[in-house]
């Protein structure tokens, strides 16, 4: 590893010590693309891109590790040199978005169902915990259950556990052949012919239904996507709209997004029926992920109870502060989870330096 | 015993009576174990090196009584260890002397399989292919399966994030659970995960796989069920020489291709299976490979093109393509029986379980080869060679003074070189009490120690399945000193003490 690349991790876990020698809070951040998701942004900050680059990379071995404020699009380009890709299709949100930050947010686009989230193709990473420790965990490899999975634990943490400063991860040849297909039908009928085909040999890579029409995406062998798109019918859609498409929807610059009005997410079983809520709805993930807005969308927990009444749970993923300190972000822990999110706080990060409050006011 | 595993071994200050009069009010007679005789089956597990008699065996029948059972233990301070099927390879399941063995080969029920969401939920004790057996009459399965399947259970493939020939193209079980329900040591339910893709908070799903019943008692599990692919196809290929067939298992990632399982098997390997299996094994061949594609026909035809052309190219000196489903079936029976073949020919074995980067096997190989020479010991070599996990098996006789020990010695050695190699001491077997002296060579004091608060987390007073997987810091310290006088500065605990 570079002299400067360590010379930055040295003065990073020397900055760690001294905060928490002093109590002060560090507000961990990289590309900035993921502000407006989570709690509170509390702290002086730490600009994660001041470590970046590319360490490793044999594609052969179907890992790539990188330091944390890697640009992700530097890393998929890099990547789609070698026909590979990161397979769970992280949104960006914003030209700057950074490894580090993707793995942190554990935000995953439309390959999802297909391909796995974050956390499934995170194999290791080098974090700095709470007490300016610089530690290891995970590795290179595909396997590997040596110790307790901190790797995967960290995605999705919002980086109150520790500063992720490299992470490996898995990465995944590209399909050869793609096909998007278009339906026009409504939410109920996609549903269920989502989860029928769900549950046959079909490359389906990825579904979105929004106003009536529906859009599959088939992805693999030449021979597969052709008779799967014999088979499921439909209109073809060119591949630029397609590739337009997805795009839109991982970066949600979709039309469905447009405006200001709060976005909630849900993450329910995808056999779930309809959900009678007010508001717009947009279904990715075969029906596993639902997103809500627009007119008579509920101010209160009756989304989060609905949720939760289907098996899953909702995320109040874009809204103004005030709406945000209102009904909290996320949905509320059940008091053992409560309890042992409490302790692992602790575990990592003592003091309480990192990413105060972003994930739940008390961790 | 080896005296490896007692000396790490926490101690407790058990009231045999108090507690059993305690289990009494909670569990009907037959769920309770104390005699001998009664105790003596669960002395071990899949690791019989290693044996120690509990001292009371709990059945419980449903997750009341578990959590009766847990509540009264960690009231009373008694250690708790969980038990699946103990098919475990690395002592994870095997009992502490003054604990209770919590077995949960009594919860063995589908509680539901939805054809529909593709899950099923499962009680703790059910058998890996139980849930395929379940599925398969909806044209689904569930993907991992270890090559112990028809044994091991649910509740155990989770404690160890298990794998099995498929995982290349199919996930680990990590990638396969969607929830898991447990009880603390406190005996408070939890639910890790739900019946969505994700839950809010910590990925605490994620940590409970390959947490080898350190962290909750799982009493229940919601898996994710796959389509049955139409069609899977399999290769064997034979080589001459095991650089070759190393570079083969490269070359067929480089092009791009995820075949469905890639498994390697050496000479040794080859020979004890052979006569045992006749599964059709090239006896002339230095390695072999088994490279299998599935999905559609016309998918499979194009895949099994390009990865017998790949596999020419590598220099394979022999391809046979399974012609129909029985000789598929035939071409992995010798595969999946590679333990039981290699136990046949052997009074005792020791399975090791590195995991490299796959550009190294044949290193690898190469190492362990001239490792037999110096110990002394034969060693058969099967590979997840897809994933890089590699399972040398280690022969030696345990009636003969000295050689647990010095199979020992070679198979720790196999595991130093793993991480040096940039790899990891266990893939999928998981850590227990068999590889916690080379948890020091991969880890700092100060990573051992956030294991350690982690633990806490979840079990502050250290009840479940104390004295396992993460080894104490005057533990490593011994280990890098006897380490280092063995070896001179060149050695892999150095090099984890010393990494940045
Ligand atoms: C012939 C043979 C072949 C094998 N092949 C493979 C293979 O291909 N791939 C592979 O990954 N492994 C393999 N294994 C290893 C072993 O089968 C797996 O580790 C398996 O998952 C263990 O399941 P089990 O039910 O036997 O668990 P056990 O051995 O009973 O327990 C394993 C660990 O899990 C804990 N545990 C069990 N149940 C629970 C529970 N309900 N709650 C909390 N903790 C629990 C135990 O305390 C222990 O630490 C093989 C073993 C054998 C003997």
């Amino acid at each position: 590893m570079g002299e400067k690349a360590n010379s930055c991790l040295e003065r990073w876990t020397g900055r760690v010590r001294a905060a928490a020698a002093e109590k002060t809070a560090i507000r961990l951040r990289g590309g900035g693309s993921k502000d407006f998701y989570g709690q509170s942004l509390v702290g002086e900050l730490l600009d994660t891109r001041e470590h970046s680059g590319i360490v490793a990379y044999a594609p052969s071995e179907l890992v790539v590790t990188a330091r944390c404020g890697t640009p992700l699009a530097e890393m998929e380009a890099t990547l789609a040199e070698n026909a590979q890709s990161l397979a769970f299709e992280p949104p960006h949100f914003d030209p700057g978005a950074t490894l580090g930050g993707c793995v942190a947010a554990g935000l995953s686009g439309p390959r999802r169902v297909q391909a796995g989230a974050v956390r499934d193709f995170v194999l290791g990473v080098k974090m700095i915990n709470g007490q300016g420790e610089l530690l290891n965990f995970g590795g290179q490899v595909m396997k590997n259950v040596a110790g307790y999975d901190v790797s995967r634990l960290l995605a999705g943490s919002l980086g109150t556990l520790g500063l992720i400063v490299e992470v490996s991860l898995k990465v995944m040849p590209v399909a050869l052949a793609e096909q998007t297909l278009r339906f026009d039908l409504d939410q109920e009928k996609s549903l269920n012919l989502l989860n029928q085909w769900g549950g046959q040999p079909l490359p389906i890579s990825a579904s979105a239904w929004a106003a009536n029409s529906l859009h599959v995406r088939l992805s693999g062998a030449a021979a597969a996507v052709s008779a799967a798109t014999a088979k499921l019918g439909g209109q073809r859609v060119t591949p630029e709209e397609s590739t337009a498409f997805w795009l839109g929807l991982r970066e949600q610059s979709h039309p469905f997004f447009a405006g200001d009005a709060p976005l909630w997410r849900l993450a329910v079983p995808a056999t779930s029926a309809v959900l009678a809520l007010p508001g717009e709805q947009l279904v990715e993930w075969g029906g596993a992920q639902r997103w809500l807005r627009g007119l008579g969308t509920p101010a209160d927990q009756s989304i989060r109870i609905a949720a939760e009444q289907s098996g899953g749970h909702a995320t109040l993923f874009r809204a103004d502060a005030a709406q945000k300190a209102a009904l909290g972000v996320f949905q509320p822990l059940a008091a053992p989870l409560g309890r042992i999110h409490h302790n692992l706080k602790l575990a990592f990060d003592p003091l309480g330096v990192f990413n105060l409050g972003r994930l739940y006011p008390d961790l | 015993m080896s005296t490896d595993s007692a000396f790490t071994v926490p101690r407790f200050a058990v009231e045999k009576q108090r507690l059993l009069a305690q289990l009494r009010e909670v569990l009907p007679a037959l769920s309770l174990l104390v005699d001998e005789e009664d105790l003596r089956p669960y002395e071990c597990d899949g690791l019989m090196a290693y044996r120690q008699l509990p001292l009371i065996v709990v059945l419980p029948e449903n997750e009341a009584q578990a959590q009766a059972i847990l509540k009264i233990c960690s009231a009373l301070k008694v250690p708790v260890i969980p038990r699946g099927a103990a098919t475990g390879l690395s002592g994870g399941a095997m009992p502490h002397r003054d604990g209770v063995v919590l077995s949960l080969a009594k919860l063995k029920k589908i509680v539901k399989l939805d054809a529909l969401a593709r899950t099923a939920i499962v009680q703790p004790g059910v058998r890996n292919l139980a849930v395929s057996e379940a599925a398969a009459e909806h044209g689904l399965y569930y993907a991992p399966d270890p090559s112990s399947q028809i044994a091991c259970t649910i509740g155990g493939n989770v404690s160890e994030n298990s794998g099995g020939v498929h995982c290349l193209k199919y996930g680990l079980t990590v990638h396969n659970v969607l929830r898991v329900r447990g009880l603390t040591i406190e005996g408070e339910i939890v639910e890790f995960g739900n019946a969505a893709l994700d839950a809010p908070g910590y990925d605490l799903l994620a940590l409970m796989n390959g947490s080898e019943g350190m962290l909750a008692l799982i009493t229940e599990v919601t898996v994710r069920l796959t389509a049955k692919p139409e069609l899977a196809q399999v290769v064997l290929a034979s080589f001459d020489d095991v650089t070759k067939a190393g570079d083969a298992v490269a070359s067929i990632i480089a092009a791009g291709i995820i075949p469905a399982g890639l498994e390697m098997m050496d000479r040794k390997a080859i020979h004890a299976v052979e006569p045992y299996v006749k599964a059709g094994y090239d006896l002339n061949a230095e390695a072999i490979l088994l490279c299998e594609s599935d999905g559609t026909p016309e998918e499979v035809a194009e895949e099994m093109a390009r990865m017998t052309a790949v596999l020419r190219q590598s220099g394979a000196s022999g391809i046979r393509v399974s012609q129909n489903e029985a000789e598929r079936l035939m071409f992995w029976a010798g595969r999946k029986a590679a333990f039981p073949a290699v136990g046949r020919i052997t009074p005792d074995y020791l399975c090791m379980d590195g995991t490299i980067p796959r550009k190294n096997l044949a290193r690898m190989l190469i190492a362990i080869a001239g490792m037999e020479e110096r110990y002394g010991l034969r060693c058969a070599n099967v590979f997840h060679a897809g994933d890089g996990n590699l399972h040398p098996l280690i022969m030696y006789d345990a009636n003969v003074p000295g050689q647990l020990d010095l199979a020992t010695a070679f198979g720790g050695e196999i595991l130093e070189l793993s991480v040096k190699l940039g790899g990891t001491i266990t893939g999928e077997h998981g850590v227990g009490i068999k590889k916690i002296v080379q948890m020091c060579a991969q880890f700092t004091p100060a990573e051992l120690a956030l294991f350690h608060a982690l633990k806490r987390a979840f079990d502050p007073e250290g009840l479940l399945n104390p004295g396992k997987v993460i080894p104490t810091a005057a533990r490593c310290r011994e280990y890098r000193l006897t380490r280092s006088a063995a070896d001179g500065a060149d050695n892999a605990s150095v090099n984890a003490a010393t990494r940045y």
